[in-house]
Formats: structure tokens, C-alpha cells, sequence
């Protein structure tokens, strides 16, 4: 039976095929949607760990039980890991135990576009690449082959446009599995004492060895002899662009990257006249192709470094380079019809709590320490509210640093709001790295402002349970990690909960917060309107009392819009079918002109105290939420 | 040789020629719901195909594009700007903002809809006024139509990309069963029956 299915969705069905057993993995794109489809099949204990270097340790160990295991992970993600990945090279494995790396050529949605393939190199470690869906499921029960027959974890590596890509995929079925009913010791394989631990490296040393003579002769690795005139060695999405650019070229197709098959690539150097290596971002095979003494006569000199390929672009670059065969119809370069089109950056939903705290932030002029969320969307105009943002968890840290280093205020000074750096990080942020730096900030005596936006989900990568939510990725119920608990028993004695809508409480407790000589966590507290289906209805504009100043643009929302009206002047509209009912907009209107829906004008507007606790606090209510399904 | 590589695919090898649609339009108007019904179509009628979209930031009200091919045999699963034969658009300035994407005498197919991009609704950039002219001026096969209507008129406002999907069709060389069983077995069951309005108003569109 065929079905078309994502390259993320093709690695879960592998991983059933190959009868793993456990999966581990915490959200980023682009890796998100193999745990998610793996959920589906319910003879897999899958898991979102809290962060991927957990996911990496429980893989780990179900692996040492003799289980397969799948763990996965966005390229950032294996920095995480890196820790457990390294040294699970030493101890090697029991069952099988594949990492799934995610790169995001292009940083789609990442702050970095790194390329993990160097990780093999690194860790000493074989690595696989599919090149579409097919592949995707193949190759990986073929990884978990390898991994068992080598005693090594494999790394498994896609592209944004592997994973996300759809195509055809022909399913097989799953083996019948014993119970694992007992664990065997292997202490002297898995306990790396420095005494055991040296006696493993060589063993590393060999094994790569071992998968190299290996690299010349699996089915990962294939020649396709077309025209001897040019030659091309790629691997994954790069592969396709490349056949697709010349078709009728000869191709040596790498599915194993590392280690790499010395002898067949000097045979295909031998058949070509020009040889090719055609690879997205680092010169990696490049490199390695060019230390065994063999002759590279284009790569990196002729393809970019940055940014992910297409078609288009590979036939350009060869095409320049006199190379035969190319497909025409790819070179011509066409330009947008305007340049000056207005963008559409992704943008913070209507109705979204985090609006209130960012517009706030701005007013207050203080270093804003970002995070990894939807939340780093505060960096955008109009807010522009956020001027540092690194990776998971160090809005903290680096907040922390920044406040040991500001000189103390001069005695019986005013308080000074650009000398204050506040953290901001999100609750599933806060779970998988923001934890250990709060430590450090009660531990050391810091004095640095954290807000958690704790909107109950992890939102950006679409809205997955974490430790906060009550629910497991199986669906299970979980208990609620607590967050001023959590905070408190840190030893952190400024813990403040506040309703993110309310911009005069958000106002008052941050300056009241960043008045404290200590460190206070402020927790916004409100859930996804996205999320958990929140709906409120819409507000309205009394267009007598709107001037057309702009000041509720600031908050935005795309349900705002300016329109001119019949004097010529400009009015601003609200869109009731994109309007959320927030009130942040109204909020921030001089003029009383923002109507709550059933009001005319809403009492708390019209009393120049613009809260709308009316509005805000029901969906406050989590529990009586349902969240949504994605 | 180990019982999974004897599995390994091999190359297909195919012919005929690849079509290219690019889809384009506002994160939640169900651009990747569309593809996938392109997607199963074009599987059901026996081409190979391949279809690529990016998830993650993108789908915060941001612009979003899903690339379909389908023919003999597809490698690529990105579309080359300048190759696409058809672009269909569920929104009036993002059909603007990949026009160039099609090849000379490409079609466009795309929703009278306009949707603020922030930079718009913050009030730091103007909306385009005159897209229809701009579009025409250097691709002339450009079919306008108001799918936002249509879908109310079927009964369902989010069955606005089933409309788009019933505009384009004749352009496409998949049965009119195809569509039908496709369409039924994707869309929510209690839309069953708007979503089959939605395709039929969207086909008398005078795309063809």
C-alpha cells in the first residue's frame, strides 16, 4: 500500500516498521511532526522530553534495556544533547539508537542555520541521509541495522525540505517483538569511568574503520552512470535539485555521509570528466573528498555557503561553469514584479497574551533578554521589544549577566530603567533550559526581573504538551508542574502572578518589580488563544471619537486596520471577524474610541481605567478549557 | 546485505512531462489542506508527485506558500522561480508576491481577498491598490475570483481553499470523481456538504 506522507511523517513509520520501541523528542522545527505522527502508533512509548538532552539520556537507556530507540531533535537541539550524544559513541548501544537531526538550511524558523552533519565527524558516529519520504522510512530501519551491527548510534539527518516535503511511500509492516523482561549489565560498556572509557576509544577508532570498508558496498551509497561528461556527488534534498538541474548526468548519490566510501568515490572521479560535490551550507563532503587526494573540480567555489538550494540555483552555478546537459529551462532568473511589496512577517495571533507585556516593554525602555518562542516575535515592529535572543533558556542567564556587571546607581539616585535588563521566556522555554539559570540567579544573589509567559503550551512549534499542560504526548494525564512552587523553592522571594491583558497591573507590578534590589519572577499568566480555541468577541470602534492618531497600531494586531473616511481623514477599523476581544488596543486609545462588544462604551473604558477584567479573566479559567487538538 | 536494504527503493523511472502549482496565501486559510487534496489527486491518477511547505513561524498570520509537482518522475521538490505553471492564490497580495514564480504565460488563479499584512495594519506600509493591473501587465492569463463569497454562498467561510481547489480544476488533468472522493474524505464530515458546494461554485469560475 502507497500513501503519501511527509519525510517526518515516513521516519515515524520506520521507526514502527524497525519495532522501535521508544521514541523521545522535544518540538522544533523542523523535526516536530515525527513524535507527533509516532503518537499514533500506540505499541511506541513516546515522550516530549523536557529538553533534548533528557530525550538523548532516555533513548539512551532504553537503548542499554535493548530496545530500539528513536530520539529526535531540531539541528539546536543536538547542541543540547551534545553532552550524552558524545560519549554514547564510547558506550555504544544495546538495541538500536538513532538521533534524528533536523536542519533548517534557510533558517526557516531558527536562529542559526548550522550544519549537524558535522556532528558525525565529531562524535565519530555514521550518518545517514534520505533523500525523500521512500528514503526517509527505509534508510532509517536500515540506521537501526547499522546501529545494532556497529554498536554505535547513528545519526540520522534531514532538511526543512525533507521533513516537510511530501511524497510517495510504500508501507510495510511491524515484527512481532519479545518483552524485554530483564536488565543485563554491561558495566565495564556503559559506566565511563575514565579507566573504562579509555579502552572504548579504540574500539571507536575501529568501528569507523569498519563502517568505511562498509560505506563501499551498502545500497545506502549509488552510482547512476549517465553522461561521463559530468559527474555529481550530493546527498539529500541537495540530490534532488541536482537531478533535476542535469538529468541525463552521471551521479554518485551518498545515503551514508560518514564515514565516506574512499575507494567507490575515487572510481567515480576515475568515469567523470568533471566532478561535482553539490551540498547544502559547510563544505563537508567536499572537504573529506578532497583529504583522501581525490580532485574536486567544483563546490563551494561555485555554491553558496549560506541558504538553502534549488534547482534553479544548481543549473545557474554549473551552467557558468561550462558544465553540459543542464536543464534550460532552469536558468533564467525572473524578478518580482515589485520589490517594494509591504512583507508579511509572522505576526502575534489577535488576542494573543503576550501583546499587553511586549507593549508595555516597550514603554519601559529597559534591556529586554528574549527568548525562543512565539514570544521572540516582540523583536518585530511595533514593539521592537526584545534586544537580545541566543537560544533556549538564556533570556535568564544572560539577563543575570548584564545586572552583575552594571555599575550599582548612584546613592538616593531615581530609579533608571535603562540599567535594568529583564529576562523573558516563555513556560515550555522555562522547562527545558530556563530552570538552571533561575537557580543561578537565586543561588548567586542576582537581582535580575524574569517574566514567564506562561500561556500553558509550547506555541511557536504548534501547540505540544510540556511539563505545565496536565497531558502527555500519548495523551495521558500528567501533573502540573507548578511554577511559583518552582520559583520559591529556588529561593526566589519576589513571585508575582498577573493577568497579561491588563496593562495597568502589567505596567504597575514590572515597575514595582524593577524598583526591588533582588531577583523577581513575574509570571503572565494566560493561555493560548490559538490553542486552546479561545474565542471572545470581537471590539468595535465608535468612529466619532476616533482622531486617527495610530496609538492603538502599537499593539500590532492585525485586526486593526487604518481606513479613510468620507472627509478625507483616516479612521481606524477593526476587523470583527479577526478581532479575539483582548481589549490591549483599547487599552492604549486616549480618546475612549474602542468600544467592548455589548457596551457603548464599555464602563471601564469610558472611566479612563481601561481594564477589561470582564473579558480577560474568563479565559483565565485553564481548566475549564478544552485545548485544542493541531 | 541486510533484509531492510534489499528494500531500498530504487529509482523510478518515469516519464512525461512535471507540472509545477505554487499555492500561496495567509497562514490559516488552509493552504496546506489544499495541497494535501492536490497531492492525493494527483497520487490517485497514478503520477508521481511531491509536495513541499514550511511549517513553524510561518503560520503566524504570516505569508505561505506550498509547492505541488506531479508527472512521470519528480526529483525536485521545490519548484524553480520562473517554472511554475499555475499559481494559485487564496489571498490578492500574496498572489502579487510570487507572480514571478511562473513560467512565461503561466496562469494565475487567485481570491479578491485582501488581508492586512501587519506592517499594514501597524500603519507603516500601504496595502497595493491596483494588483489586478499589476498582475496583468506581465502574465495576461490571470482569473480573479471572489472565493471569500463563494464559500459564505456554500455555507462555509473556511471552505474559501475547496472554492480556490474548485477554480483551478479544470485547469487540472484529475476526474471529477477524484475530486469527490478526495474532498469527502478530507474535509470534516459535517462539512461534507458545504464543501461540495464550495467546489462546484468555485468550478463555474470561467478559469477555462
Amino acid at each position: 500500500m502507497r500513501e503519501i506522507l511527509s519525510g517526518n511523517e515516513a521516519i515515524a513509520r520506520g521507526a514502527w516498521e524497525a519495532g522501535v520501541r521508544l521514541a523521545a523528542a522535544y518540538p522544533g522545527t523542523p523535526s516536530t511532526e515525527i513524535l507527533e505522527a509516532v503518537a499514533g502508533y500506540k505499541d511506541i512509548y513516546s515522550e516530549w522530553s523536557p529538553n533534548e538532552k533528557v530525550a538523548m539520556e532516555v533513548g539512551l537507556g532504553a537503548s542499554m534495556a535493548g530496545a530500539r530507540a528513536l530520539v529526535c531533535m531540531k539541528h539546536v537541539g543536538v547542541n543540547v544533547a551534545a553532552d550524552p550524544l558524545f560519549t554514547a559513541s564510547y558506550t555504544g548501544v544495546k538495541g538500536g539508537l538513532v538521533l534524528v537531526t533536523a536542519d533548517d538550511p534557510a533558517m526557516h524558523s531558527s536562529q542559526n542555520e548550522q550544519d549537524n552533519r558535522n556532528y558525525a565527524k565529531f562524535a565519530k558516529l555514521p550518518l545517514v541521509e534520505p533523500a525523500d519520504s521512500a528514503e526517509a522510512k527505509d534508510f532509517l530501519k536500515i540506521a537501526f541495522e547499522l546501529s545494532e551491527r556497529f554498536d554505535t548510534p547513528v545519526l540520522f539527518r534531514t532538511t526543512t525540505r525533507i521533513a516537510h516535503s511530501k511524497s510517495l511511500v510504500e508501507l510495510g509492516d511491524r515484527p512481532a517483538l519479545a518483552p524485554i523482561t530483564i536488565f543485563e549489565k554491561a558495566t565495564d560498556k556503559y559506566t565511563m569511568l575514565p579507566s573504562n572509557a579509555i579502552k572504548r576509544h579504540p574500539i571507536v577508532e575501529q568501528r569507523l574503520l569498519d563502517l568505511a570498508e562498509y560505506a563501499e558496498t551498502t545500497l545506502l551509497n549509488q552510482v547512476d552512470m549517465g553522461d561521463s561528461r559530468v559527474g555529481i556527488i550530493a546527498s539529500g534534498a541537495a540530490y534532488q535539485y541536482a537531478r533535476e538541474a542535469f538529468s541525463q548526468a552521471s551521479f554518485l548519490k551518498l545515503g551514508l555521509t560518514y564515514p565516506l566510501p574512499a575507494g567507490l568515490i575515487a572510481d567515480f572521479r576515475e568515469s567523470v570528466e568533471k566532478l561535482y560535490v553539490v551540498e547544502e551550507l559547510d563544505p563537508f563532503l567536499e572537504e573529506l573528498i578532497e583529504l583522501m587526494g581525490i580532485r574536486v573540480d567544483g563546490g563551494k567555489d561555485m555554491l553558496p555557503l549560506c541558504g538553502e538550494f534549488d534547482p534553479g540555483l544548481i543549473a545557474r552555478a554549473l551552467a557558468a561553469d561550462d558544465a553540459p546537459g543542464v536543464n534550460t529551462d532552469l536558468i533564467p532568473v525572473p524578478r518580482p514584479v515589485d520589490d517594494d511589496l509591504p512583507n508579511r512577517p509572522p505576526t502575534l495571533c489577535p488576542g494573543c497574551s503576550h501583546r499587553g507585556v511586549f507593549t508595555v516593554l516597550k514603554k519601559l525602555k529597559v534591556f529586554v533578554s528574549g527568548d525562543i518562542g512565539c514570544y521572540t516575535l516582540g523583536a518585530l515592529p511595533p514593539f521592537e521589544a526584545m534586544n537580545s535572543c541566543v537560544c533556549m533558556g538564556a533570556s535568564i542567564s544572560i539577563a543575570h549577566g548584564m545586572g552583575q556587571v552594571m555599575a550599582p546607581p548612584a546613592e538616593g539616585a531615581k530609579l533608571d530603567l535603562r540599567t535594568k535588563s529583564v529576562a523573558v521566556i516563555g513556560d515550555s522555554t522555562f522547562f527545558h533550559s530556563g530552570l538552571t539559570p533561575l537557580l543561578d540567579i537565586a543561588y548567586n544573589g542576582g537581582r535580575t526581573l524574569t517574566i514567564i509567559l506562561d500561556n500553558r503550551t509550547t506555541g511557536m512549534t504548534g501547540g505540544q504538551e510540556n511539563p505545565g499542560t496536565g497531558k502527555t504526548l500519548m495523551g495521558r494525564p500528567a501533573p502540573v508542574a507548578d511554577i511559583p512552587t518552582i520559583c520559591r523553592g529556588f529561593g526566589i522571594n519576589r513571585v508575582i502572578e498577573i493577568d497579561p491583558l491588563d496593562m495597568t497591573e502589567v505596567e504597575r507590578v514590572l515597575r514595582e518589580e524593577l524598583a526591588a534590589n533582588e531577583a523577581s519572577v513575574v509570571i503572565a499568566k494566560s493561555p493560548c488563544v490559538l490553542e486552546y480555541k479561545i474565542k471572545r468577541e470581537p471590539w468595535s470602534v465608535d468612529a466619532d471619537l476616533c482622531n486617527g492618531c495610530k496609538r492603538c497600531l502599537q499593539a500590532g494586531c492585525i485586526a486593526l486596520s487604518l481606513i479613510n473616511d468620507a472627509e478625507g481623514g483616516r479612521k481606524v477599523r477593526i476587523l470583527a471577524d479577526q478581532c479575539n476581544g483582548c481589549g490591549i488596543c483599547a487599552q492604549l486609545c486616549r480618546f475612549e474610541a474602542i468600544v467592548a462588544p455589548g457596551a457603548a462604551p464599555a464602563p471601564g473604558v469610558a472611566s479612563g481605567s481601561p481594564a477589561p477584567p470582564a473579558v480577560a479573566s474568563a479565559p483565565g479559567d485553564i481548566a475549564a478549557g478544552e485545548k485544542g487538538a493541531s | 546485505m541486510s533484509s531492510a536494504e534489499q528494500g531500498a527503493p530504487q529509482s523510478a523511472t518515469g516519464s512525461g512531462p512535471t507540472t509545477n502549482l505554487l499555492i500561496s496565501g495567509v497562514g490559516g486559510q488552509g493552504v496546506v489542506l489544499a495541497s494535501y487534496v492536490l497531492s492525493q489527486a494527483a497520487m490517485a491518477e497514478g503520477y508521481d508527485v511531491k509536495q513541499s511547505e514550511v511549517h513553524g513561524m510561518s503560520q503566524r498570520g504570516g505569508s505561505v506558500t506550498s509547492h505541488l509537482r506531479f508527472g512521470g518522475k519528480v526529483w525536485s521538490p521545490l519548484i524553480t522561480p520562473g517554472t511554475a505553471d499555475i499559481l494559485l492564490s487564496f489571498e490578492a497580495l500574496e498572489a502579487l508576491r510570487y507572480v514571478h514564480w511562473l513560467r512565461p504565460g503561466g496562469l494565475v488563479v487567485y481570491n479578491t481577498l485582501r488581508v492586512n499584512p501587519s506592517p499594514v495594519a501597524a500603519g507603516l506600509a500601504e496595502y497595493p491598490a491596483d494588483i489586478d493591473e499589476r498582475i496583468k501587465a506581465a502574465w495576461p492569463r490571470v482569473h480573479a475570483v471572489d472565493a471569500n463569497a463563494l464559500a459564505e454562498e456554500a455555507g462555509s467561510v473556511k471552505s474559501v481553499n475547496v472554492v480556490m481547489l474548485g477554480a483551478v480544476s479544470c485547469t487540472l488533468p484529475f476526474a471529477a470523481e477524484t475530486w469527490e472522493t478526495i474532498i469527502r474524505r478530507v474535509v470534516p464530515p459535517k462539512t461534507v456538504d458545504a464543501n461540495m458546494r464550495a467546489f462546484d461554485l468555485g468550478k463555474r469560475s470561467p478559469v477555462c
